[in-house]
């Protein structure tokens, strides 16, 4: 093309325009630079925590810098990096695409989640320089309320300002979702992706709140010296367990379920094949979303809490395991008879595959109330969680990215950098995490800045696979300066895939459509 | 650690000391062996795909399958059921390590502080887990310290009644495949019967601040006679010590069951509360910037209200000893560190 296309790229210019866009792709670019910042972060800290474990004893950092870098660690990967990751990047910049609309229903909104995403991330972000907090990701009373230093009150502060943007994000979702679909868009006609991120934003709407009150209990005890989880006060520290998992325990899911749609989008795109069981799909993610509710007790097997409470949380608990084995067969199966290419996002979708079944598998073993108790609070429980979230979130998003990265940029993001990277991250994660599992079933718990020296040799081997992945996003980062440097102009649709994005310009124009587009069937008709 | 041994589904578990430990290793088996096995259909099934079907021309079609009811309701069906197994199965495992209500042949209190615990049989012997001697003496960088040796009877019940004097933490021994919260405000048991004698490790598995990964003890399975002689021996010593000086019973209090060793070193190096080499009689100056010279009234405060003084660069992390400590013990407590010039 000779003149210069008009998108919305350079529909307006300047850092100004940018600063106060409605516009749903320019946010969703903004998230990726926020949140992208956030995980370099976090995974300093992580590379940091692992190169601490390198030998017994002390390596590095005394025990308090030790806990402090996990306690980091925990909080920015989960409340700023894997909660709003997906949702926020892609789901930003893909939901309306996909349902045909010109923006979400909310662009003021949106820009206004971002915002409190910032000033949440500033406000936790500052204890580091003021008063470091060593609590854990998951804030356990009476500690974080009695025992260790105020800096606890600013960090949750921003966690509950986090929360705040999740649920605003969620809220807008749902209303565009249902409020915004193309004629001729049935509910059963959306992408699977849509459906992820519509079940994900129940959840976000749902669960968050209780979170948000959970932290402002705590600042209450801890500030003011109101009796609610602290026993000299006349409080129960369990309580504050049940509240925090009943978030938690769904946000496990806010963090998954946006990588299942993305996973569902690749496998049909780069096997050229109609999805198989799109209605499985997509109400098991509405199953998912609705009995995640009720299986909070699952962390609290040894907590004191009933042994009835227990058994009866272990049930439900393997209920939700069902949904989630049904999406692997139908991400399965939807390969099968398909025509097949190995691209990098491929390879990602193929990687989470992989890592998730071993994941979903280790949660069964959790789940089970008897095996639990052993594993509870060890090195198995990090192994399992880092395979489904890790493992599964990250690798979907490396494939969001992949895959997308044409149509927001218009450049093509090269194929063999993103296979490199893949090779990295995937073996890096095998080699870290695997040995975690063994090192659970010997008994070395979680949350340890010094160990036995009989669990030296899994460490180690643990510490040198963290070295690997976080060799492998440095490439997949490098991938990005070089795609927008250097990348081949992208056309329309470089992968042949059939939902809506693919059938405008890349980068879209400002409105995304010129005409609205009329639906008239599913979405993957790969005949 | 023997690599050759990974064959054997459970060879990474420590050896099952208890009468349920066993049962949990059962369970943990069929878990491994039916997750293997789903793990080979899955990602087997995955991994031919991908080969067989791999685009080889460009123009190459694919099936137009949408659903197979049958297959769907199938995989659906059978994960279900196995799960459920697993459900039942757990359950049955978990009511026999939990035993709620029952009785032991031997109780012991067992209270949680950061970061120690201390064992107390119905006969008064108390038993403070940390030494005061480093687990791995030759490295200066090893963090542990030596867990004190707590000794129970083979083949009786024994249980253990939780509590925690200041925040939640977790014991866990690797060995009985059991683990049970110790909650302020809280009782709560761990019961089990062993049946291999030896020693093993009880870990905290509930963070609980900073020399967390330290909160170690050892429990030694004996037979029943060389029990009783523990027994006699702990109380012999401990009549014994009542016939020594006041400085002397004071340093026993404070390597032994009191446990101030975790945190406060005599030979002045710094763990996690001020060293007590120097202490009497020196100025002290306080976060808060006042300070005093550290004397009798001084040294009680400071056990029985900790965060009354907060010695400048030191976090108020001690919990009080009110209720736990006698007040002749303070006494010579207070005579011992007059000896740490
Ligand atoms: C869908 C993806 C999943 C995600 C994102 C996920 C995430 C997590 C996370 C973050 C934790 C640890 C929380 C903590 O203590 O810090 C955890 C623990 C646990 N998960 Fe999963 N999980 C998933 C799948 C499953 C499945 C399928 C099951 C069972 C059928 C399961 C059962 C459990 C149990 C029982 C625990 C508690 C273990 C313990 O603390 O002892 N999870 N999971
Ligand atoms: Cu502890």
């Amino acid at each position: 093309m000779a003149h210069e296309q008009h998108n919305y790229l350079n529909h307006q210019k300047g850092i100004w325009s940018w600063l106060t866009t409605l516009d749903h792709k320019r946010i969703g670019i903004m998230y990726f630079v926020a949140i992208m910042s956030f995980f370099f972060l976090g995974g300093v800290f992580a590379l940091l925590v692992r190169a601490e474990l390198f030998t017994p004893g002390k390596t590095l950092f005394s025990a308090d810098v030790y806990n402090r870098m996990m306690t980091y660690h925990g909080a920015i990967m989960v409340f700023m990096v894997i909660v709003p990751g997906i949702p926020a990047i892609f789901g930003n910049f893909v939901l309306p695409i996909m349902i045909g609309a010109k923006d979400v229903a909310f662009p003021r909104l949106n820009l206004m989640s971002w915002y409190m995403l910032m000033i949440g991330a500033m406000i936790t972000g500052s204890t580091l320089f003021m008063q470091n907090v060593d609590t854990g990701w998951t804030f356990y009373t009476p500690y974080s309320s009695i025992k260790t230093g105020m800096g606890v009150i600013p960090m949750v502060l921003g966690v509950f300002i986090i929360g705040f943007s999740s649920i605003l994000t969620g809220l807008n979702f749902i209303v565009t979702t249902h409020k915004l679909r193309a004629p001729g868009m049935t509910m059963n006609r959306i992408p699977l992706m849509v459906w992820a991120l519509y079940s994900t934003a129940i959840l976000q709407v749902l669960a968050t709140p209780v979170l948000a009150i959970t932290l402002l209990l705590l600042i209450a005890e801890k500030a003011l010296g109101v009796g609610i989880f602290d026993p000299q006060l006349g409080g129960d520290p369990v309580l504050f367990q049940h509240f925090f998992w009943f978030y938690s325990h769904p946000a496990v899911y806010i963090m998954i379920l946006p990588a299942m749609g993305v996973i569902s989008e690749l496998v049909a795109t780069y096997s050229r094949k109609v999805i198989f069981g799109y209605t499985a799909i997509a109400y098991s993610s509405l199953a998912i979303a609705g009995v995640s509710f009720l299986v909070w007790g699952h962390h609290m097997f040894v907590s004191g809490q009933s042994e009835f409470a227990g058994i009866l949380f272990s049930f439900i608990t393997m209920l939700v395991g069902v949904p989630t084995a049904i999406k692997l067969f139908n991400w399965i199966s939807t390969m099968y008879k398909g025509s097949i290419r190995l691209d990098a996002p491929m390879l990602f979708a193929i990687g989470f595959m992989f890592l998730f079944t071993i994941g979903g598998l280790t949660g069964v073993y959790l789940a089970s109330t008897g095996m639990d108790v052993h594993f509870h609070d060890t090195y198995f429980v990090v192994a399992h969680f880092h395979y489904v979230m890790v493992g599964g979130t990250l690798m979907a998003l490396m494939g969001a990215l992949i895959y997308w990265f044409p149509k927001v940029t218009g450049k093509i993001y090269s194929d063999l950098l993103g296979r490199i990277a893949w090779v990295f991250i995937f073996t890096g994660f095998n080699v870290t995490f695997f040995p975690q599992f063994i090192l659970g079933n010997m008994g070395m718990p979680r949350r340890y800045y010094d160990y036995l020296p009989t669990f030296t040799e899994l460490n180690q081997m643990s510490t040198f696979g963290s070295w690997l992945i976080g060799t492998g996003f440095l490439v997949g980062l490098f991938g990005v300066f070089h795609a927008l440097l250097k990348g081949k102009e992208a056309g329309n649709n470089p992968f042949g895939g059939k939902t809506l994005e693919w059938t405008i310009p890349s980068p879209p124009p400002h409105e995304n459509f010129d005409k609205t587009p009329v639906i008239s069937g599913g979405p993957y008709e790969y005949r | 650690m023997n690599w050759f041994s990974f064959i054997t589904a459970t060879s990474f578990m420590p050896v099952p000391a208890t009468k349920e430990s066993g049962d949990v290793d059962n369970l943990y088996i069929f878990l491994l062996v039916s997750g293997l096995i789903s793990f080979i259909i899955l990602i087997g099934g995955m991994v031919i795909f991908i080969f067989k079907y791999r685009r080889k021309t460009e123009d190459q079609k694919s099936a137009y399958i949408t659903h197979n009811t049958l297959a769907e309701f199938l995989w659906s069906f059978i994960p279900f059921v196995i799960m459920m197994v697993i459900f039942a199965w757990g359950w049955s495992v978990f009511h026999d390590l939990r035993r709620v209500g029952e009785k032991g042949d031997v109780e012991v209190h067992v209270t949680a502080r950061q970061w120690a615990w201390t064992f107390k049989y119905a006969n008064d012997i108390e038993i403070n887990s940390p030494s005061d001697k480093k687990l791995v003496e030759n490295d200066p960088d090893s963090t542990l310290l030596k867990p004190e040796i707590v000794v129970v009877p083979v083949g009786k019940t024994i249980r253990f009644i939780l509590t925690s004097d200041d925040v939640l933490h977790s014991f866990y021994v690797p060995a009985f495949r059991n683990k049970m919260d110790a909650v302020p405000g809280r009782r709560t048991t761990f019961t089990f019967t062993p049946i291999e004698k030896g020693d093993f490790t009880v870990f905290c598995t509930e963070y609980c601040g900073t020399k967390h990964s330290n909160m170690m003890a050892t429990i030694r399975v004996v037979d029943g006679e060389q029990f009783a002689a523990w027994q006699a021996e702990k109380l012999a010593a401990s009549a014994g010590a009542s016939n020594k000086g006041p400085a002397e019973r004071g340093e026993a209090l404070f390597k032994g069951s009191l446990g101030c060793g975790g945190c406060h070193s005599i030979d002045g190096s710094r763990i996690v509360g001020p060293t007590f080499k120097g202490l009497y009689g020196n100025k002290r100056d306080f976060a808060d910037g006042s300070s005093v010279t550290a004397d009798d009234a001084y040294i009680k405060q400071s056990i029985l209200v900790p965060t009354a003084k907060i010695v400048a660069g030191y976090p108020p992390a001690m919990s009080s000893f009110q209720g736990r400590i006698k007040e002749d013990e303070i006494k010579d407590i207070i005579e011992f560190i007059k000896t740490l010039k």
